[in-house]
């Protein structure tokens, strides 16, 4: 069971999350895409063995969805490389 | 020839006799003993028959790398469990497992002659046809796992949740040692143990140490930072330092059989110690036969000499400290050491201590078949002789019990030449390796490892842990210069060297796996079964590892071992269950009303999400299909009422709501006026339908959007993904108000007369209250939002009051509505309007692959809107396949037959690929017969034609009609 930090809850345990996946990007406009790159879009996730970013909802407390990094083998959670925040939150 | 007991030695109270039976035979232990050292004190040396071909079995260990389990037939009957580490109780009843009548006269043996017949894969390859589940109860039966002999009778468990700084996984020298530096830094300790008391390799190989192991536990004990847990085992390292514990019998609640704990540490010290294993050669299995370290735990825990005649057939030192420990006890001990020159010039050192030396000789077979009686030795010089024993002590070398580091896939494991076993490494800093579970073996080492091992833990947490007194210990004889020997090759074809005893897997097996062409040892794993019986591989895995390398001509370290996983030993799911079993893990949805429905009778039962609903309410003497027809009837006529709670309810709030509805359903919502509602379908982005609903646009910027009861934790989600990551700047929330809001939906031709009685504070006339309609007011001093929505064909008025007033709302329109014969409707009826009138239901019609064309839905989907969610795919989808399962009528050709929902329905009825299936069937109130709704291969251009649904082997014919069977102009709805 992992232990998540939420900034606005501190650190909780696996449980009063829902995990969503892969962070995939925002929806892109499908107009703007061929069939073949939607259906990319909409089906192919990287996989990755090792250090992905991943989105979970805190369902049992804030409600709010954030973005972890996460090593998939030792399921280490590290501050994201890329120095976006953990929280994809609305402005 | 016998095992007996001693008159002095081991941990066991001789003033406390206790009296037990095990195969109907009465036998006498002591406080303290096993199931097995009890056994083994009694000369009983055939305790069970092996798993798959029933071979005579002994106890080949002394704890968790043995196999053998017994029954409890009393008290508190239990199957499957492990004689080794099952504490003796009194007037106790144990029968052994998968034997009839009993282990000595096991009629299943006849399974030995036909062993030819069963090879590794047998089962695969035998029973593949017609079906594998014809042979399972057949095969399960004859396995070796036992009955369990009274299933009334339930382990009592509790689940249990601790933490501390430092987590030490074993209490022998290194384990001590780690724990009392980390317990005197000051820091949390939990020291977890799977004996029955402390001291490790210290208690079981008897090494003087003074007393420190008893004083080092008796100092833990008082200090208020550390918890002790003894007969526990640590068997599973999961993320974040999450530890599982199962605790057997825990000494501070003495009415608990299990407690399974999960654990939080800070840091973690294993030392988990090592297991020996084996020498494995021909009829290696039989009873008498076992590891060197069991019969030097049995001699020093349980004071039980396992025979008087012993053979100890090793590769390295540490047998030598076994063999001088039973010759001191006793026993007339040859020592065959198939190295050369072992150790140099200690023959005469061990001739002075009663063992016999031979140097460079082998084991060859053993002879005996209920218990070995002798072995066949070749000397040295290649001369073959029979020699008599009751016991062989065998040591083929240690592995260090490395399993819970390697769970954590931090550790790797690399070979160790020297110890000819492999090692492990340490982690990254969350884990260290102790002692012998890192390869150091002489006890005062292992206790100056622990010590450094439980500096470096607390060191991490910023604490310093003092230096420990340590002992110097008298332990020469480890296992050190280990020659590597994984088996002895048989003489003869035909004689069984067993590797695995746990999985009856013999080194044939191995050999036919790799010559079939499992050449991967995870492969080689699953095909022979080897390391998956109860033991785990616990002694055998390197053996087996060692003898796949040598067949397949790979060095050990390149074969590698297979994936350590959780549990490390067998645990019981009612242990990790602990009370939370069915409903007390998953807590049922009550209405505010559920008392009232079962005052009136309700039959209850579960409408998705747990919500508990009504199904119908019995008059008496009626069924469930009579009580659910008469309501029915009741909405198609007069009125009935139903409890709509359940249902789904999300307030969505701000400038940007309409937007989001817009993006979410496949209709048009910006143009719907402030007081009125409309249906929508909502799909996920891949083009298929998630669920449907009303929303009601409650003000300019705020709206109560509908979801089906069991569909709306998912369209929670959706909607919260939808705001939060793909539409972020969009000024808009979701409030969840299911369960704020009580119901009372009334529906039936009555229903307007009805609301005129409850006395409503406002306009309820068809102008002002339509289809799809709102209004806001009070029913007497009741406050209640109506809702102009139908799922019956009916009109209907869904009250909805603040969740409060729900029984007074409940009774007073009981009452008012005696006048118009008001009947409480269920699920049942409401299945039956709805497919009357054709309307769709989740998980019924919408089956995961409907999109809104194929459910006739197409007229809802905009025309103007360029985008919404699940477009793009369904119309990407639709002109791939344009031949869809549509939404199609059915009418029986015989009007009572009913056909149960999700039957195939196929071309003619044939034994061929299914054009549909029947989603609904039901008994017409309307139409006084039986009608359905099905989805089949376009079925819009079929109506008339007569296909045909499988049941079983029959076959019943269907006329195809349009898929609504009640007002299908929808004038009553909107009336």
């Amino acid at each position: 069971m992992l232990q998540i930090s939420c900034p606005w809850c501190g650190t909780r345990p696996e449980g009063e999350f829902i995990c969503l996946g892969e962070a995939v990007p925002p929806r892109p406009d499908p107009a703007a895409l061929s069939e073949a790159e939607w259906a990319a879009a909409l089906a192919n996730r990287a996989n990755i063995r090792g250090l992905h970013a991943e989105r979970w909802w805190h369902v049992r407390s804030c409600g709010r969805i954030l973005t972890i990094w996460r090593d998939t083998v030792s399921h280490a959670i590290v501050p994201p490389p890329d120095g976006t925040a953990a929280l994809e939150v609305k402005p | 020839m016998t095992a007996r007991r001693l008159a002095r030695g081991g941990l066991v109270d001789r003033s406390v006799p206790l009296a037990f039976r095990f195969d109907g035979m009465d036998l006498s232990g002591f406080a303290g003993d096993t199931v097995a050292s009890a056994l083994m004190a009694n000369n009983v040396a055939l305790v069970g028959r092996s798993f798959k071909l029933h071979r005579p079995r002994g106890f080949f260990g002394a704890g968790h790398e043995d196999g053998i389990m017994v029954s409890r037939l009393a008290p508190r009957p239990a199957t499957n469990q492990l004689a080794t580490v099952t504490p003796l109780e009194a007037d106790a009843s144990y029968v052994s497992v998968s034997t009839w009548p009993d282990a000595r006269r096991d009629v299943g043996a006849v399974a030995q002659w036909f062993s030819r017949l069963l090879p590794a894969g047998f089962y695969y390859k035998t029973f593949m046809a017609p079906n594998w589940h014809l042979f399972e109860p057949f095969i399960r039966g004859a396995a070796g796992l036992g009955r369990v002999p009274d299933p009334a009778w339930q382990p009592v468990s509790e689940s249990r949740y601790g933490d501390c700084d430092v987590l030490v996984v074993g209490a022998g020298p290194a384990g001590l040692g780690a724990a009392l530096t980390a317990a005197r830094s000051g820091a949390s300790v939990m020291l977890v143990d799977d004996g029955e008391g402390p001291g490790g390799r210290l208690v079981s190989d008897g090494i003087d140490d003074g007393g420190w192991a008893s004083r080092t536990f008796a100092e833990l004990h008082t200090m208020a930072s550390v918890r002790l847990l003894c007969r526990a085992t640590v068997w599973g390292y999961h993320e974040h330092n999450l530890l599982t514990v199962i605790e057997r019998r825990p000494a501070d609640a003495p009415d608990l059989d299990l407690r399974n704990w999960k654990i939080r540490a800070g840091q973690v010290v294993i030392a988990a110690g090592a297991h020996e294993r084996p020498i494995p050669f021909a009829d290696g299995d039989r009873p008498g036969i076992m590891l060197a370290s069991a019969a030097r735990s049995f001699l020093h825990r349980h004071g039980v000499l396992a025979g008087e005649r012993a053979v100890v057939f090793a590769n390295n030192d540490s047998a030598r400290g076994a063999a001088l420990d039973l010759a001191a006890a006793g026993a007339a001990v040859t020592l065959v050491d198939i190295r050369p020159d072992p150790g140099g010039t200690q023959a005469a050192m061990l001739a002075g201590r009663g063992v016999t030396l031979v140097a460079g000789g082998c084991v060859l077979r053993a002879i005996g078949r209920k218990r070995v009686e002798a072995v066949q030795l070749r000397q040295a010089d290649g001369r073959l002789s029979t020699f008599p024993c009751d016991l062989v002590a065998v040591s083929g070398g240690w592995n260090p019990a490395f399993h819970l580091a390697s769970q954590t896939r931090e550790a790797r494991s690399v070979w160790h030449d020297d110890l000819a076993t492999f090692v492990a490494s340490h982690g990254e800093g969350r884990f260290r390796l102790a002692g012998a579970a890192r390869g150091i073996f002489e006890a005062g080492a292992c206790i100056r490892d622990g010590v450094e091992a439980g500096q470096a833990a607390v060191r991490t947490l910023g604490r310093t842990g003092p230096a420990i007194e340590a002992p110097d210990l008298d332990d020469p004889f480890v296992a050190r210069s280990v020659a590597p020997l994984w088996f002895v090759p048989p003489r003869r074809p035909g004689e069984k060297v067993f590797v695995d005893l746990s999985g009856d897997v013999t080194t044939a097996d191995l050999g036919l796996a790799l010559r079939e062409g499992y050449d991967s040892i995870e492969l080689v794993k699953r095909y022979t079964t080897a390391g998956m019986g109860v033991d785990q591989g616990k002694s055998g895995n390197v053996n087996v590892i060692g003898i796949v390398g040598a067949l397949t001509g790979q060095a050990t370290d390149l074969v590698g071992t297979t994936t350590f996983r959780p549990p490390f030993v067998p645990v019981e799911f009612g242990a990790i269950a602990g009370a939370r079993q069915q409903a007390r893990l998953y807590p049922w949805r009550h209405t505010p009303l559920a008392d009232w429905h079962l005052a009136r009778g309700a039959v209850m039962y579960e409408a998705g999400l747990r919500w508990q609903r009504p199904g119908y309410y019995p008059l008496p003497g009626e069924d469930g299909k009579a009580a659910a027809s008469r309501e029915a009837r009741a909405v198609r006529n007069g009125v009935g009422v139903y409890d709509g709670t359940p249902l789904g309810k999300f307030q969505i709030k701000g400038p940007d709501a309409g937007r989001l509805l817009d993006l979410v359903y496949i209709s048009d919502f910006g143009k719907v006026a402030v007081g009125r509602g409309k249906y929508g379908v909502m799909m996920s982005d891949d083009g298929l339908i998630m669920d449907d609903g009303v929303a009601f646009r409650l003000a300019e910027n705020r709206w109560l959007l509908h979801s089906s009861t069991g569909a709306a934790d998912k369209v929670h989600a959706h909607l919260e993904q939808i705001m939060q990551v793909h539409r972020p700047d969009w000024q808009v929330s979701i409030l969840p108000v299911t369960t704020q809001w009580a119901n009372a939906t009334l529906c039936g031709p009555r229903a307007r007369d009805l609301l005129a009685a409850l006395k409503p504070d406002f306009d309820i006339s068809r102008a002002a209250l339509p289809f799809m309609g709102m209004a806001e007011g009070h029913l007497g001093t009741i406050p209640v939002r109506v809702f102009r929505v139908s799922w019956t064909g009916e009109m209907s008025f869904e009250l909805n009051t603040p969740a409060r007033h729900a029984t007074a709302l409940w009774e007073m329109v009981m009452a008012a509505g005696a006048p118009f014969a008001i009947t409480p409707v269920g699920s049942e009826a409401n299945h039956i309007l709805r497919v009357e009138a054709g309307y769709i239901s989740t998980g019924h019609e919408v089956d995961g692959t409907a999109d809104p064309y194929d459910l006739g839905l197409g007229a809802l989907v905009s025309a103007t809107k360029p985008d919404f969610l699940g477009k793009h795919a369904m119309m990407m989808r639709r002109a791939l396949d344009p031949e869809r399962c549509e939404l199609v009528g059915l009418l029986p050709g015989d009007p009572e037959r009913s056909v149960p929902e999700g039957a195939p329905l196929t071309p003619g009825g044939d034994k061929v690929g299914q054009e549909g299936f029947v989603s609904a069937c039901v008994r017409s109130v309307a139409l006084d017969r039986v009608i359905a709704l099905g989805l089949l291969r376009r079925g819009r251009s079929r109506m008339g034609e007569i296909v045909h649904a499988r049941v079983r082997n029959e076959i019943v014919p269907l006329r195809v009609v349009a898929p609504v069977f009640h007002d299908a102009d929808r004038a009553r709805v909107r009336s």
